[in-house]
């Protein structure tokens, strides 16, 4: 399987995007911040934004290099792209958004039938629901027998109930398929859900490329680790007792870590590696920050406890079971070995 | 005091209706049916009928056939200077008809811009009905472009570029997506360039004149029937409210045409009563 080669450097509003990608026959997802010139980088690979510089290549195909002049136009690039909204042709009908790709009827039938949407052939585009929309865009772009699957925001047009079941199909689609995709989002989770690798890109640079797991355990920057979905308590290290790291948080009260660290840092935490109690208790936890609760949010079995500037995860039967509501002053605990120490 | 001023909205609409409409029901009550007929049936309105509909077709296919790749260009790319090519194209929409007839001449006239270059080649255009094809697409062509240009504008660049990506090349982006989707707004505004075209009468006369048979157009021939047999005038001017009206009802009822209702900047479009 060819792999897609990706070198860009090209002029955006405030900034600018400098970026190198490789993808194998895998999902690589670009998350940040709206604006971050996600989208951009996948317009350039479609061949719909020419870039100041660089090249795209899929295997030993050049469709793109600035240096030689060689810029293939969008329509013979083997590209399959989803739009953000899907922008299906609301003039057509479900089979006439696919077969426009397609030269063959049978390849078309074969598509209708492996997402489901047979049943609505003769639909058109505006009678269909979010999910059913997203699987036609999906129909449609792979009718074309694409060598690379750019994938722009797939779930943000969908509901929260819809999403769910759709990140699931698409996880397994993207696993069946074997092809070079790109997915751009600006949820993490989503991020995590569906691709292999995921680089983080803010103002159009790469601050950190890595599999899920390694972007939430070492994140390279403090955005890295909010983005992860980390609370992030800056403040000033110092080496503190037992050859552990003692930061001041500049929020009153000191924390310590097990990462080695000096100066101004961000002390990064995963809400789900604080828990909390009643009253400070002889645990293996060090750090203890004693707080009101100001708010509990419960998402079915989990709930997210905010408890002063700190965002807990803990079960719902533990919110109950301690009897947890706004106001209540609690003790949130963490230890030292789940506090990453981020240099500012 | 709360029933006054719905009142007064009431009666205010109510003069405007009864304005607008007694000068065409005039046209109507002033010759009985057979008569008019009977004047339709007459040399002078026949041959204004012919000249009309020849002009006024030859005028439309030339503001199709440029007007729908300018507008498409207009719409879709960024260039310097767009914005003072949008303001040129609407200009011949506030000038004056007698200005445009005058402007014509200059130009294309004997002794205008292109006069003697036209007249080494041995074209004449003023006073022929060449010269009344012009007119009418000089005065009707903005009515055509304006819309338009509103109509592929209204063709979100996603759908464009999603149809590039599944290798459709930039003629077949037009024919198969920008121009089914922008068709309503095309039509709409094709029938109201038409329904201008038809009406055109002061650039006309000046730049065409009015000869029996080659240049005199309906209006034409209404403005020289007037002082020789009115009630001729008045079959012309009924003919061409059936014509106008029956323009306006089909921009109306073709359902995927209302849509596009909002597209008209200038405020001559029919308003979706929906």
């Amino acid at each position: 399987m060819a792999s897609l080669d990706v070198a860009l450097s090209h002029r955006l509003r405030a900034f600018r995007l400098e970026l190198r990608v490789e993808v194998a026959a895998e999902t690589v997802a670009l998350v940040g911040p709206s604006g971050a010139g996600k989208s951009s980088v996948l317009r350039a690979v479609a061949g719909l934004l020419t870039p100041d510089a660089g090249h795209v290549r899929l295997g030993n195909e050049t469709w793109l290099d600035r240096a030689s002049g060689v810029d293939v136009p969008a329509e013979r690039r083997r590209v399959g792209l989803v739009f953000q909204d899907y922008a299906l042709f609301p003039h057509l009908s479900v089979r006439g958004n696919v077969a426009f790709g397609s030269r063959e009827p049978a390849r078309v039938d074969d598509l209708l039938e492996r997402f489901g949407i047979g049943g609505l052939a003769g639909v058109r585009p505006v009678a269909l629901s979010g999910g059913e929309r997203q699987r036609v865009a999906l129909a449609r772009a792979l009718a074309r027998e694409p060598g690379v699957l750019l994938l722009d925001e797939p779930l943000s047009a969908l509901d929260a109930h819809t999403k769910a079941t759709v990140r699931a199909e698409l996880h397994e689609l993207l696993g069946g398929l074997g092809l070079p995709t790109v997915l751009v989002t600006h949820d993490f989770e989503d991020a995590a859900a569906l691709a292999t690798r995921i680089g983080v890109l803010v103002e159009g640079r790469l601050l950190q490329v890595g599999t899920p797991e390694e972007l939430v355990a070492t994140p390279a920057d403090p955005f890295v680790a909010s983005f992860t979905g980390a609370n992030l308590l800056p403040g000033s290290a110092a080496p503190g007792p037992d050859g552990l790291t003692e930061v001041t948080l500049d929020a009153g009260g000191v924390a310590l870590s097990t990462d080695v660290a000096r100066g101004r840092v961000a002390l990064a935490v995963h809400p789900w590696e604080v828990s909390l109690a009643r009253a400070a208790t002889d645990d293996s936890a060090v750090n203890h920050v004693h707080a009101t609760v100001l708010s509990i949010a419960r998402l079915g079995n989990r709930a997210r406890v905010r408890v002063g500037a700190l965002s807990a995860e803990v079960t719902t039967a533990s919110v109950e079971r301690l009897g947890l509501a706004v106001g209540d002053p609690v003790v949130a605990s963490f230890k030292a070995t789940a506090a990453r120490l981020l240099p500012m | 005091m709360s029933r006054l001023f719905p009142a007064l909205l009431w009666l205010a609409t109510g003069i405007a209706l009864a304005f607008l409409l007694l000068p065409v029901a005039a046209l109507f009550l002033r010759v009985a049916p057979a008569d008019i007929m009977g004047a339709l049936g007459s040399d002078v309105a026949r041959d204004a009928l012919v000249v009309t509909l020849e002009t006024t077709l030859v005028a439309q296919a030339l503001i199709l056939l440029v007007g729908t790749p300018a507008a498409y260009l207009i719409a879709t790319r960024r260039f310097r200077g767009r914005a003072v090519v949008i303001t040129l194209i609407e200009l011949p929409l506030v000038l004056p008809p007698a200005v445009a007839g005058i402007g014509l001449l200059a130009a294309f006239g004997r002794l205008g811009l292109l006069g003697s270059t036209l007249d080494a080649i041995g074209v004449s255009i003023a006073f022929t009905q060449l010269a009344v094809v012009l007119a009418v697409a000089f005065v009707a062509g903005p009515f055509y472009l304006r819309p338009a240009i509103a109509a592929f504008e209204g063709v979100s660049t996603d759908l464009r570029d999603a149809a590039r990506t599944l290798g459709a090349g930039q003629w077949r982006t037009f024919s198969r997506v920008a121009l089914p989707l922008a068709g309503g707004g095309l039509a709409a505004g094709a029938a109201l360039s038409f329904a201008r075209g038809i009406g055109e009468f002061g650039a006309t006369i000046m730049f065409a004149g009015s000869l029996q048979g080659v240049t005199q157009t309906l209006s034409l021939a209404i403005y020289e029937q007037f002082d020789v047999d009115f009630d001729t005038a008045i079959a012309i001017g009924v003919e061409l409210v059936a014509v106008s009206a029956l323009l306006l009802l089909t921009v109306k009822l073709v359902p995927g045409w209302r849509r596009s209702t909002s597209l008209f900047p200038i405020g001559s479009a029919p308003s979706g009563s929906s």
